[in-house]
């Protein structure tokens, strides 16, 4: 006999909606990107924190911070520089040179010591016994002695056997070779010198458009066509038509020795030698190892049955098994590319005025920006890590096998 | 490198967790030593002999601290530290004190967070060149390799130098002093450039010491000094005026063989010196005797200048500017009174 209870009415939320919130609550999706989100939150919360609270500590501690030093006048020469710079230019612009004169090293050693590791990777699975053995004892040397004793040892070496300016030996009295370097001829272009590098440029797209057409033309016709011996004779030709139309506006400027040193060429530095030199021989022999790993994986019956072709050896490697072998190469290779541009910073042990000397080192020592300067100088590194990261991430891509 | 990226790496949690340091005198006398910042590879200056032990005007300098404090000259852990790295160990309190014959310049002092306690060595930089150039001065280096080491006050200076006379020179800079100067052995530079006393200190590490010769010219005022992290106005003081104690106990006469017959003697400014009128101790938390402990221990500026690079050591220098104001040097304490 109860009372009927007094219909209380509750503001409820209808409850498509409720299931829709669930449903989203349940998402997967929806789940993760939320995480994510609130992780990505809590990570950069967390920087912001870091860098307020070192700033503020920098302050009581009596250091002055900031990146206003980039502006002053650096006050000091760098023996290298490939842009315009003197003791009045700023810290911003030895930030430059120093970065430059880090991916001129770089650039040029990994391009080096790819291609040498290469070479050595495949004679180190050479038949012949003296061959194979030959390689296996460059690279157990190599791989076996630490960097930072091989690029002073090159540095010695080199230094060692030359005489100084006055005696050094020469070249047709034009190029040089002493202590202080390699002394070439500089180049000095007068106006009209832009149709030479427009002519070059001309002859490097024609090789690549002749390339393409060879192959495909190979492809329909089955008949081959000397690409090499025409692409060089392009490069070698086309530059010089251009320089003759301009009335070849391009002289060479002949060094001279005057006082202590060569006045008016280009001097190749001990330095950059040595270090280019101890940077390629010591990646090589690593990458040596990833490449004969890369050819190893590939499965025997291939060789077999494209020599069953009548293909000839050179050919089977360049077309069958490199090819294949790259998808194992690719990965450790890039990791060999990333090493040795950080390897590069060592530079400041035989005086080549790298990123790590100029910067990190004395324009640290004449500002005290500690902080900045190394922060900036990681982000370099890290900048170009992964650049090369992306760039054989995406080669790889292209090697990966495709599966149809 | 690894060194430099581990003091940096330690500098840079200091300055985020903004570790409050406790007062410096206090923490040191809790561990039982001081830990001295020194250069580490340079006679006369710091270096450990044969047997390991370390020796040197900047390392005499930190055992007189000790003494000071812990009257023990043995109480000091020596770090050695590059040129790169030296201040941020002395700003994080890695190191009490830096005693790494340190320029003194305005940028130091007043944008780096150290304080400088005085000037132990007044140093100017010169050049040393292989004798066949024939050069006999520095106006004659125009166009000139020259080696130095990387962040040193020497860097600007060349360049300054050449700067003012109209002249360029082609650097070639290394990490450690060492390397600089076995390069330019080899004949890669023309010119070795650093601070006086260390040109001397260098020369003797060269293959032919005699074929080379150090160039008149000064470029440049080094006044070298201790320095300590900055904020700590007492271990600051402590600092200074145990290298004035140095310099009045040469001025007063007074040495490590006769300071016990001087506790003795009716001068004031000895009896002042040597704890036994006044109070000039107990105000920054050391005892009376604290500079009596010091001279018994490692003598006076005089001694230990001569002990370690005066005439009859490897580096034969003259005490020239380094002697007393009353000689007609430029060694002039404020006096303990």
């Amino acid at each position: 006999m109860s009372a009927p209870a007094p219909k209380t009415t509750l503001k409820t939320v209808p409850p498509s909606r409720l299931a829709a919130l669930a449903g989203l609550a349940n998402n997967p999706a929806f789940r993760s990107a939320l995480v994510q989100l609130l992780v990505f939150a809590a990570v950069v919360a967390g920087l912001i924190w870091v860098v307020s609270t070192t700033a503020d500590n920098l302050k009581r501690a009596g250091i002055s911070s900031g990146f206003g030093f980039l502006g002053q006048t650096a006050g000091f020469e760098i023996s290298q520089t490939l842009i315009e710079y003197s003791r009045s230019s700023t810290y911003a612009r030895v930030f430059w040179v120093g970065l430059l004169n880090t991916l001129l090293v770089s650039v040029i050693s990994i391009t080096a010591s790819t291609l040498i590791g290469f070479v050595v990777g495949v004679l180190r699975l050479s038949s012949n016994w003296l061959v194979s053995s030959l390689a296996a004892a460059y690279i157990g040397l190599i791989r076996n002695i630490p960097l930072l004793l091989q690029i002073l040892f090159w540095y010695i070496a080199i230094l060692m056997p030359l005489p100084g300016p006055r005696q050094s030996y020469s070249l047709w009295e034009t190029f040089f070779l002493c202590n202080r370097g390699v002394i070439l001829p500089r180049p000095e272009f007068h106006p009209g010198s832009w149709l030479i590098l427009a002519f070059a440029l001309l002859a490097v797209l024609s090789v690549i458009a002749l390339v393409l057409w060879s192959r495909r033309r190979q492809r329909l016709t089955g008949q081959r066509f000397p690409t090499f011996a025409a692409s060089l004779g392009l490069l070698a030709v086309l530059p010089l038509l251009g320089a003759s139309l301009a009335g070849f506006p391009l002289t060479w400027v002949i060094p001279e020795l005057r006082g202590f040193n060569f006045q008016g060429g280009m001097t190749l530095l001990p330095e950059l030698i040595a270090l280019i030199l101890a940077l390629t021989l010591y990646t090589a022999g690593f990458i040596a190892e990833n490449v004969r790993a890369g050819i190893q994986s590939v499965d025997r019956g291939q060789e077999e049955a494209a020599a069953a072709l009548g293909l000839r050896p050179g050919t089977i490697m360049r077309l069958v098994v490199i090819p294949q072998a790259m998808r194992v190469i690719i990965p450790p290779l890039t990791s060999q590319h990333l090493t040795l541009v950080k390897n590069s910073s060592l530079a400041v042990v035989i005086g080549y005025p790298d990123l790590i000397s100029v910067f990190a080192g004395t324009t640290l020592n004449q500002t005290g920006q500690a902080v900045e300067i190394i922060a900036m100088t990681m982000l370099f590194y890290l900048t170009v890590s992964l650049l090369i990261s992306l760039f054989m991430n995406w080669y790889n891509k292209r090697m990966a096998l495709k599966e149809r | 490198m690894k060194g430099k990226i581990l003091v940096l790496a330690a500098a840079a949690v200091f300055f985020w967790t903004g570790t409050a340091l406790a007062d410096v005198l206090e923490n040191i006398k809790g561990k039982g030593y001081i830990s001295c910042g020194v250069a580490g590879r340079v006679p006369g200056f710091s270096v450990p002999d044969e047997q390991g032990v370390w020796k040197g005007l900047d390392v005499d300098y930190c055992r007189a601290l000790a003494s000071a404090v812990f009257n023990d000259p043995e109480k000091v852990r020596f770090v050695p530290l590059t040129t790169t790295e030296r201040f941020t160990a002395v700003q994080t309190g890695e190191v009490d004190v830096l005693s790494r014959n340190t320029t003194w310049t305005f940028q130091r002092d007043v944008e780096q967070g150290i304080d400088f306690a005085g000037i132990i060595f007044f140093d100017g930089q010169g050049f040393m060149v292989n004798k066949n150039l024939g050069v006999t001065s520095a106006k004659e280096l125009n166009e000139a390799s020259i080696c130095i080491q990387i962040g040193t006050t020497t860097e600007m200076n060349v360049s300054d130098y050449f700067a003012a006379h109209g002249m360029t020179y082609k650097p070639v800079v290394f990490e450690s002093a060492d390397e600089a100067t076995v390069i330019y052995d080899t004949g890669r530079c023309d010119v070795y450039t650093t601070d006086a006393s260390g040109l001397a200190a260098r020369r003797t590490t060269l293959s032919n010491p005699e074929d080379h010769v150090i160039l008149p010219e000064i470029i440049s005022k080094e006044p070298l000094g201790p320095s300590v992290r900055q904020g700590d106005p007492r271990w600051s003081k402590i600092a200074r005026w145990t290298l004035f104690a140095l310099i009045n106990a040469e001025e007063l006469g007074v040495n490590s063989q006769n300071v016990d017959e001087m506790l003795e003697s009716a001068n004031p400014n000895v009896k002042r010196l040597l704890g036994q009128e006044g109070n000039f101790g107990e105000q920054f938390g050391l005892t009376n005797a604290w500079a009596y402990q010091v001279i018994k221990h490692v003598g006076n500026y005089g001694e230990i200048f001569e002990r370690n690079v005066g005439p009859a050591t490897a580096l034969k220098l003259e005490r020239g500017q380094n002697d007393l104001w009353t000689r007609g040097g430029l060694l002039y304490a404020p006096p303990i009174r």
